[in-house]
């Protein structure tokens, strides 16, 4: 057995590193260990809890309305307060804005560089490859950072800046949007729909958000008669077989996402043994026994404690490991596309388990997916009629703030007591998806998804199989460890 | 101004610790066709940035560990996020793959950096990462919170005879950063174009206040009294525009944003020890009703007296609007003519 130590795992948001145990050229067994610990829990002890607003954001540069919009959410729990039609729209504008620019950033700037490796250099398509996504140089990114910067103008209107609002209240938006700015609005997501349509997609959003099968998908890919990005990836995809690699444990969670009248856009729940359950959150319990953190028992974050321990013996990580029910679950944009039902997501899990490529496709087609909804949710606003209802009223009460950001769930539970934060728990994305073994011995989801992986002798210590497989679940580690 | 064509490309580090990436993220935002190309074009070579270049694990390590060795010149260190000293000031909350601590990592980098930058509120002063009980005992480079020393101590100079440069801001504001590295690149950043937190004059000379969209309630002291009213943020919601050193709204966020813009308080992060205001963020401390942190510059019998008369002459619509989330009383339009 060879040990390999693979860190810094760069082109992911924050710090990580991956130990692999290697037998016969395979990985045996993987340990996923998050190196960084800042504690933001116990900053938020004893605050004014309406200052969670300024802190959560800046938990994450990369989820940051997110964090934002869960802590809000935790808190209008707390005080039984509601929000107005305009102040849902603005909420789910702006979290819908990260998303898709996450996703966007995940693609070309996370991802994609691993196939313009020279490790690639006698496949077919590799010079088309480096010469598109080769990081820093490749010419992708003379058309998607500007056209990315100029998408996340939406931000300047809704939320005044991003990363790290303030916008986003507990009864709504504090930012109130006019007719010229709602036109701004549209104009800035046409534009951004067009730049999709031409470079990333080159077809309608809604010609790919209505493909239902693997079938369908490839006879789309097998139709294309100019470039553009995804179908490239697509090529590379099938060519390299990445739906064989990086499988879980096919138990997908999403908390839902969008508000939409009486219901989610993206609906909640459990994806588990081929069919949808309801998701009980009082089922989730974080488990510490491999964590640097303090404690025996695994605690609902209702009860959290989140106390360093270093040097904790048995311990690797300063990630804790959530589990539902017990299990160890998937969350992200797959998860969230599975749950809700889309079927070309079901088919591509429902024909390989949880994989590389459908981890890719259900990103992008949130894209194609949510742009349209972000027109029509601009249409909606009515300037003149209210943003944001208000209320002080804080003094005893818990809530809890269950928001989808673009790489999962993302949890927030509130504790007030006398007007002051007595606990504050987060359980972010990939704190499920990254969390180390737990009591049982059972190891988190990235952990399960790396054995098995093929590790090649040629590439320095960072296999790039490996690389696919972690890149593909679009890891926040500043999330993880708070 | 150098010619940057003449000269060896500039070497660039770009490091992250205690900190939340979103100045990296915020740097995205930057008003450039391709910000690497813009780096380029002032001679800059980032060498390797943990969220945008290629190499991973032990190439990565090995391009860090050259500018260690002194194989590979480094000119420009980057530093975004606070230095973690825990627990006992052994660096272990953060540690490197390499084996050491960030925090012994970054010592070595500073002494042989030509210049060191703090990205960032957090590697300035300590930032978010230090507020509460400060449980990673963060600080910054060179400051903790409005105290000289942090990690490198105050008599910390580069290889230029600069002190840490404090790009400070939560996150910065993209074109800091990159005004700052093209300033660096062209020679034309000295002792003298920081300020006393050792900010970039280039945008620490203004006031947030400088530009503010809500200036005439401003003037009148007409004054918002919850999120999404249109009146001045300062008298009750928190706002530290007048005080805070930056021009956000002189060269606003993401297109035509900014705080005080997008409905809040200016919360003063470009200020050492900004996380700990010692009041509810988005609550103005007062004193006898008058608010504690008065404008910059002004004495406060001159406040007090200015803020009552303007309150006396405040117009009717300027009054209204300021508790309102939209126009409810719009400015006079002269009667048209008639022929």
């Amino acid at each position: 057995m060879k040990r390999l130590v693979v860190g810094p795992f760069n082109r992911v948001e924050g710090d990580l590193e991956v130990t692999l145990d290697v037998v016969n050229g395979n990985v045996h067994a993987a340990y996923v260990n998050s190196p960084m610990y800042r504690g933001f829990e116990q900053i938020l002890k004893d605050k004014h809890p309406l200052d969670a607003l300024v802190y959560v954001p800046r938990i994450c540069g990369i989820c940051s309305v997110a964090q934002s919009a869960a802590s809000a959410q935790a808190l209008a729990h707390a005080m039984g307060l509601q929000s107005p039609e305009n102040g849902h729209l603005s909420a789910n504008l702006t979290l819908a804005a990260e998303n898709i620019a996450d996703h966007l950033s995940h693609f070309y700037l996370f991802f994609m560089p691993d196939f313009a490796r020279d490790f690639y250099k006698a496949r077919p398509w590799f010079p088309d490859a480096q010469a598109r996504f080769k990081s820093v140089s490749g010419s992708a990114n003379s058309d998607v950072l500007p056209a990315r910067a100029k998408f996340m103008n939406l931000m300047g209107y809704l939320a005044g800046k991003w990363p790290h609002t303030l916008s986003l209240q507990p009864g709504g938006s504090a930012r109130s949007i006019e007719l010229a700015e709602q036109m701004r609005l549209s104009i800035l997501v046409t534009e951004f729909r067009s730049f999709v349509e031409r470079i990333l997609f080159g077809d309608k959003l809604e010609t790919f958000a209505s493909l239902d099968s693997e079938s369908a998908l490839l006879a789309w890919l097998e139709s294309r008669k100019t470039p553009a990005d995804l179908p490239r990836f697509l090529t590379i995809a099938y060519d390299l077989e990445l739906h064989k690699l990086g499988r879980a444990t096919d138990r997908f969670v999403s908390y839902g996402a969008y508000h939409n009248g009486e219901d989610n856009l993206f609906s909640a729940g459990l994806w588990e043994n081929n069919s949808l359950q309801s998701l009980d959150i009082v089922e989730i319990r974080e488990d510490v026994s491999h964590s640097w953190m303090e404690g025996d028992i695994a605690l609902s974050p209702t009860a959290g404690l989140t106390l360093p321990q270093p040097g904790k013996v048995g311990a690797y990580s300063w990630c804790k490991s959530p589990r539902l029910n017990g299990r160890v679950v998937e969350t992200g944009a797959l998860a969230r596309q599975v749950v809700a039902g889309h079927p070309l997501v079901r088919d591509l899990v429902a024909r390989h388990g949880g994989n590389v490529t459908a981890r890719v496709v259900a990103r992008l087609l949130e894209i194609a997916r949510v742009l349209p909804e972000m027109e029509k949710w601009i249409r909606r606003i009515r300037p003149g009629e209210p943003f944001c209802f208000n209320s002080t009223n804080l003094e005893d009460a818990s809530g809890v703030g269950l928001i989808e950001a673009a790489r999962g769930s993302l949890g927030h539970w509130l504790e007030v007591r006398q007007g002051k934060i007595h606990n504050y728990q987060i359980i972010a994305p990939t704190t499920w998806n990254f969390s180390p073994r737990d009591t049982l011995g059972e190891p988190g989801a990235l952990e399960q998804a790396l054995v098995g992986v093929k590790i090649e002798d040629n590439n320095e210590g960072a296999p790039v199989a490996v690389q696919h497989v972690v890149r593909s679940f679009d890891p926040c580690m500043v999330c993880t460890v708070h | 101004m150098k010619d940057n064509l003449q000269i060896e490309p500039l070497n660039l580090l770009w490091l992250q610790s205690g900190g939340c990436g979103g100045c990296t993220l915020s740097l995205l935002n930057a008003d450039c066709s391709n910000l690497f190309d813009t780096l380029s074009g002032f001679g800059i070579r980032l060498l390797w940035h943990p969220s945008l270049s290629e190499e991973s694990a032990q190439e990565a390590r090995r391009i860090i560990n050259d500018c260690v060795t002194g194989i590979t010149r480094l000119d420009i260190l980057c530093l975004e996020g606070a230095i973690l000293r825990g627990p006992y000031g052994s660096g272990g909350f953060h540690q490197t793959s390499g084996g050491d601590s960030m925090m012994a990592l970054i010592e070595k980098l500073a002494v042989v950096a030509r210049h060191t930058v703090a990205v960032g509120s957090c590697a300035a002063f300590g930032g978010v990462t230090s507020a509460g009980c400060n449980p990673a005992d963060a600080c910054g480079l060179q400051f903790e919170g409005d105290v000289q020393g942090g990690l490198l101590g105050s008599d910390y100079r580069d290889s230029s005879g600069l002190p840490v440069i404090n790009i400070a801001g939560c996150p910065t504001h993209p074109n800091w950063v990159i005004e700052t590295l093209a300033a660096l690149a062209t020679d034309l950043l000295n002792p003298q174009s920081l300020d006393s937190f050792q900010r970039p004059r280039l945008y620490s000379d203004h006031l947030v206040h400088h530009g503010c969209t809500r200036n005439e309630f401003y003037e009148f002291k007409a004054s918002a009294h919850k999120p999404s009213d249109l009146g001045c943020l300062m008298e009750n919601m928190g706002c530290k525009g007048t005080q805070a050193h930056a021009d956000c709204n002189i060269r606003p966020w993401n297109g035509e944003g900014s705080c005080v813009r997008g409905g809040y308080a200016c919360i003063a992060c470009t200020e050492p020890g900004f996380e700990e205001p010692g009041h509810p963020f988005s609550e103005t401390p007062k004193l006898g009703g008058i608010p504690i942190g008065l404008p910059i510059d002004m004495p406060k019998a001159w406040f007090v007296v200015l803020a009552s008369l303007s309150k006396s002459a405040t117009p009717k619509r300027v009054k209204e609007n300021a508790v309102a989330d939209h126009q409810v009383v719009t400015p006079a339009a002269k009667r048209s003519r008639k022929i």
